[in-house]
């Protein structure tokens, strides 16, 4: 069996520049009194993760540990400052659902423009619009602008869009949060029958009980570091005891 | 190869995008079509009155062409390449909400403000083919060729964009730096005056040779109003600065486009 995603010695440098030099003559300045020196920031430290076809891995890790950062970098949104990401097949980030959603616009404009924004074509998107429409219960409010949208309903629509193709690797930040019982019920659904297809899934959640139910393995994340890898059970356990 | 598939993936993206700005654009006002044509005309009107009486009326370029048609001719290209390339230096910039969010090609924006700006130099068209008509200027096939410095226009503001847009992300400051330059721009191209004027002088014709918009504006004046072809020298100059543009573009642009999402 191969791998779906190889990620190795993968650090990520921010620059925290205290005070943004943005200008030129802030730059100049600076550069002359040899003050350009941004305050470098390790999101994450030599990563080593390989995620095989058909896995389905979690990770875990306390705010800010650089679990969304990680996830970034592998479907491409982030390029890594050192090391590299090799992935086998084609992604479907549910990173940030909706991306480039125009609240003015309607609900049926946004599903064509955000399909776009993923990367999908007209012709797919028409094939698919009837089964996005019917994913998001939303069929009356079909025509009426996203502003008028509770954001429960905008998280269905940006949900429906994003899952609608079956990409051999998924991966999931946090977003099973959004909505009601109902639709988290039907979202959870949703991604079992991607994975139930051989898909690959990277998921990320703040829910132990989820992380366990779904995942094969768990990476715990810890300042940007790897604290450990292992079986779903064993780091979950000792990372809900490590208070 | 793979850029290729990767375009191909998203044009619809691309599409899209060109779409909205003209549905803003034109859509939204009825009078946007009109004021597209209507622009470019006042403003001739403005500038033909003010130079017809330092000039006292005189014939300008290189056959019996009449002021106005001499500088809509030249305005018209000016105003292309201006748009398009200030229009593009922000895009990348504005699109960091989305960049940060999903992956998309990130030249999609400088290419799509310049597509834009395509569009509506299409629309000012109308502009030029009413005030040639309006002018009694005959027509000749040679003005079919019309297409040829546009086109080659676009390449060479594609190129300056991308790499316009990539300095923008680091460094906000440049777009009030463009903004004068494009000023200067177009009084060192002889767009409001005839470029007879500078013949006598040396050094002059040794700048405006160095300068990429008088390649464009000249070249679309010779097929649209001297009825003229450019000689080879002149095509392969024209042809060369916008292949060399692009290539300067696309260079930076691709050797900055990692670091974007550190600096937005
Ligand atoms: N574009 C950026 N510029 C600077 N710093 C950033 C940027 N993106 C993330 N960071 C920093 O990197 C660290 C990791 O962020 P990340 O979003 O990956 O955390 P996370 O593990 O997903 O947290 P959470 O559980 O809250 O979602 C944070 O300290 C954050 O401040
Ligand atoms: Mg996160």
């Amino acid at each position: 069996m191969s791998n779906a995603v190889e990620i190795s010695n993968v650090s990520m440098r921010f620059n925290m520049a205290k005070e943004k030099v943005d200008s030129i003559k802030e730059y100049l300045i600076k550069f002359f009194k040899r003050q350009l020196l941004f305050e470098e920031f390790m999101a994450l430290s030599d990563i080593n993760i390989t995620v095989q076809k058909g896995e389905v891995f979690g990770l875990i890790g306390l705010n800010g540990c650089g679990k969304s950062t990680l996830l970034k970098i592998i479907s491409g949104i982030y390029k890594p400052s050192t090391g590299t990401v090799k992935v086998n097949g084609t992604i479907a980030p549910l990173i940030e659902l909706g991306a480039g959603f125009d609240m003015d616009l309607t609900a049926r404009e946004n599903i064509y423009l955000n399909g776009s924004v993923l990367g999908y074509s007209k012709q797919y998107i028409e094939e698919k619009f009837d089964e996005i429409v019917d994913f998001t219960e939303l069929h009356q409010f079909i025509d009426v602008p996203m502003k008028n949208f509770s954001s429960g309903m905008v998280a269905r629509v940006g949900f429906a869009i994003a899952t609608i193709t079956k990409p051999d690797i998924l991966i999931v930040d946090e977003i099973l949060a959004v909505g009601d019982f109902l639709f988290q019920e039907k979202c959870e659904k949703r991604i079992n029958e991607l994975m139930s297809g051989g898909t690959t899934v990277i998921i990320v959640s703040h829910s132990i009980d989820q992380i366990k139910r779904l995942c094969d393995r768990v990476a715990w994340i810890e300042k940007g570091k790897i604290k450990m890898i292992g079986a779903a059970e064993e780091v979950c356990d000792l990372y809900t005891s490590a208070k | 190869m793979k850029y290729f598939q990767t375009f191909l993936k998203y044009r619809y993206l691309l599409s899209n995008l060109i779409g909205r700005d003209i549905k803003v654009k034109y859509r939204r006002s009825v009078l946007g079509i009109l004021w597209s044509v209507l622009n470019p005309l006042l403003m001739m009107v403005v500038i033909s009155t003010v130079f017809s009486v330092l000039f006292k009326g005189g014939k300008f370029g290189e056959t019996n062409i009449p002021f106005h048609v001499y500088y809509l001719t030249g305005a018209t290209v000016y105003n292309f390449i201006s748009e398009a390339t200030s229009t593009s230096m922000m895009s990348v910039f504005t699109a960091a909400p989305l960049i940060k969010k999903v992956y998309i090609p990130k030249y999609i924006f400088p290419l799509e403000k310049c597509l834009f700006a395509f569009v509506n130099l299409l629309f000012s068209l109308i502009a030029v083919v009413i005030v040639l008509l309006a002018s009694g200027i005959k027509f000749t096939f040679t003005m079919l060729l019309f297409p040829i410095p546009l086109l080659l226009a676009l390449v060479f503001s594609i190129g300056l964009s991308m790499l316009l847009s990539a300095l923008t992300v680091f460094f906000r400051d440049i777009v009030h730096i463009y903004g004068v330059f494009l000023t200067a721009w177009l009084y060192a191209t002889p767009i409001i005056y005839p470029i007879t004027l500078l013949e006598g002088n040396k050094k002059l014709m040794l700048i405006m040779h160095l300068n990429p918009m008088y390649y464009f504006v000249e070249f679309f004046r010779k097929v649209v109003i001297y009825n003229t072809l450019p000689n080879w020298q002149f095509t392969l100059v024209t042809v060369g600065v916008s292949l060399l543009m692009l290539v300067i573009g696309i260079l930076v642009f691709r050797q900055k486009q990692d670091k974007f999402v550190l600096y937005m």
